[in-house]
């Protein structure tokens, strides 16, 4: 199954907030990377939880509780089956951010005396800045796989980086804001012949190709839904089972509790034990819809769909006055694209492109070291999904022409 | 504000400013330094402030902004130039707003009053 132009435009029309006008304009939204827009389903999903299936999870002996139970833990085999997991390995967050600050918390008990922390100069803080205060909590020792000129991460450092200290690897998969797609294959398979443990930061990823956590030789995956046509408040954490076995809980509370005296406690068994409190049960029957969505499009030909978008971007844009492209190029790159222009400052774009209704992130992208390391303080960025056009592309185009113009 | 085009941001003298901002450079002996950065947009400013007798005698800024956040400062260090440290202490968003003279929405005011901040920070940190 393939996907073009045609079909994003019907696609589109399956997202309620693109196809409302404002003042007379509809939304080019090209800030996915930041979030992703809802399809109908999604919506009408959650809607119907509220409507006709909401109680709580768990021990609830009544029929609507049965039902929310049921949502619940289908959802844990819907997402367990997207990334090639079971769903017992498989535990519900707020977000990407969560997940990794979980995995920041507890791994220390299996990192077997070794000392170093290994992730790219592209991570996003989320992936950076929970190791970083590990690290500093506990004596170890971050470091960094440099970036080479061409936006991708330095593999023959890498190589070298990764060693007999090396206790965990954690990279993003995609760059959120540069779009390199990482080869996360190669850096996991050396990390593991040493022993270390792998971290995956899928946010980027997860959304945009079919994901197989075996495969790629993750130990531990983090993604979430809203980057995915889900709710936003709704995070996974994949980690192996035997490791989740070894890892203690990090938030006490009910559910994830087998046994309670006043002195002591159990842990429930997996996924539960990292899963304390009420979660969001409408954020899981809203994945199962969204993930339903992306799967009759076909998570490959919504990747491939994001390339050409991006190949186009790359070839339209790069010929407005001024404009600083930092890509690695649409064949190791998702569908995200990071630009500056000579005249125009990215916060100032970006106000001008909102009087169009196009939206496009502006900033450093939680990504301040790489910034650093770009020579900027920010970029703009225009980020695809399966949605977007090529109209989208020229519309963008056309707003950065008038902002460079009208900058003089 | 939500009736605003961004665009009447941009009027003729604040992208003057942007190109050609007035008191942009250092100063061989300021008395008085602050550094700031807005996370928001990664803008960074450095204000240098020479203070004689109570007054701002001279002012220089730098860093790299946007183009409201540069006006700003071009503006603000230009207005500053002769008020004494209490004046200085005493200005508010309105009195850089006044300066500024165009509609400024809720999401890029910080752009605008990082300047006044980062002066009174300046002056208002002793020394």
């Amino acid at each position: 199954m393939t996907m073009d132009n045609q079909q994003a435009h019907l696609l589109k029309s399956d997202f309620p907030i693109l196809n409302t006008a404002y003042k007379g304009r509809k939304v080019v939204y090209l800030d996915s990377g930041a979030t992703s827009q809802k399809p109908q389903v999604v919506i009408d999903a959650i809607n119907q939880y509220y409507r006709l299936e909401n109680a709580n999870i768990h021990r609830g002996i009544y029929r609507l509780s049965e039902t929310a139970t049921r949502i619940w833990s289908e959802a844990h085999e819907v997402v367990a089956r997207l990334i090639g997991a079971k769903a017992e390995e498989v535990i519900f967050t707020r977000n990407t951010t969560e997940a990794l600050n979980l995995l920041s918390y507890t791994l220390l008990p299996l990192l077997q005396g070794r000392t170093e922390i290994v992730a790219g100069a592209m991570e996003h803080h989320a992936n950076l800045v929970p190791w970083q205060q590990m690290a500093k909590r506990h004596g170890l020792t971050l470091k960094i796989i440099p970036m080479l000129a061409d936006f991708t991460l330095d593999m023959t450092a890498a190589q070298q980086l990764i060693g007999s200290k090396t206790a965990i690897v954690a990279i993003g998969h995609v760059s959120n804001a540069l779009g390199t797609i990482h080869d996360v294959h190669k850096l996991f398979a050396w990390a593991k012949a040493l022993g270390a443990l792998t971290v995956l930061d899928a946010a980027q990823s997860a959304p945009h190709l079919n994901l197989d956590v075996g495969k790629i030789g993750a130990d531990f995956a983090a993604l979430s839904a809203h980057k995915m046509l889900g709710p936003t408040g709704l995070g996974f954490l994949y980690g192996r089972r035997d490791l989740l076995e070894q890892m203690q809980p990090w938030q006490f509370g009910g559910d994830m509790i087998a046994e309670v005296s006043y002195d002591d406690a159990k842990w429930n068994e997996l996924p539960m034990k990292f899963e304390a409190g009420t979660p969001h049960i409408a954020g899981a029957a809203g994945i199962v819809a969204a993930i339903g969505y992306l799967k009759s499009v076909g998570l490959e030909a919504i990747g491939a769909w994001e390339k050409e978008l991006l190949k186009y971007a790359i070839a339209e844009l790069g010929d407005v006055p001024g404009i600083k492209l930092y890509s690695a190029g649409e064949q190791r790159s998702a569908g995200i694209l990071s630009f500056t222009l000579a005249t125009v400052h990215p916060h100032d774009l970006a106000s001008l492109l909102s009087d169009d209704e196009i939206c496009v992130r502006a900033g450093h992208h939680c990504a301040m070291p790489l910034m650093g390391r770009l020579g900027v303080s920010a970029t703009a960025r225009a980020s695809f999904y399966l949605y977007n056009t090529f109209e989208d592309v020229d519309m963008l185009k056309v707003g950065l022409i008038k902002a460079v113009e009208l900058f003089g | 504000m939500d009736d605003v085009l961004s665009r009447q941001m941009y009027q003729e003298n604040i992208l003057e400013h942007y190109k050609k901002p007035q008191n942009f450079g250092h100063l061989a002996k300021p008395t008085h330094l602050y550094h700031s950065h807005n996370p928001l947009c990664g803008d960074d400013l450095t204000i240098e402030i020479a203070v004689v007798d109570g007054k701002v005698s001279d002012v220089r800024f730098s860093g790299v902004g946007c183009a409201i956040s540069v006006a700003s400062a071009s503006m603000l260090t230009d207005e500053i130039k002769g008020k004494s440290v209490e004046a200085v202490m005493q200005m508010t968003k309105d009195d850089v707003l006044e300066l500024l003279q165009i509609p400024i929405g809720p999401v890029r005011l910080k752009c605008a009053l990082l300047s006044l901040e980062t002066v009174q920070k300046a002056v208002g940190g002793g020394e």
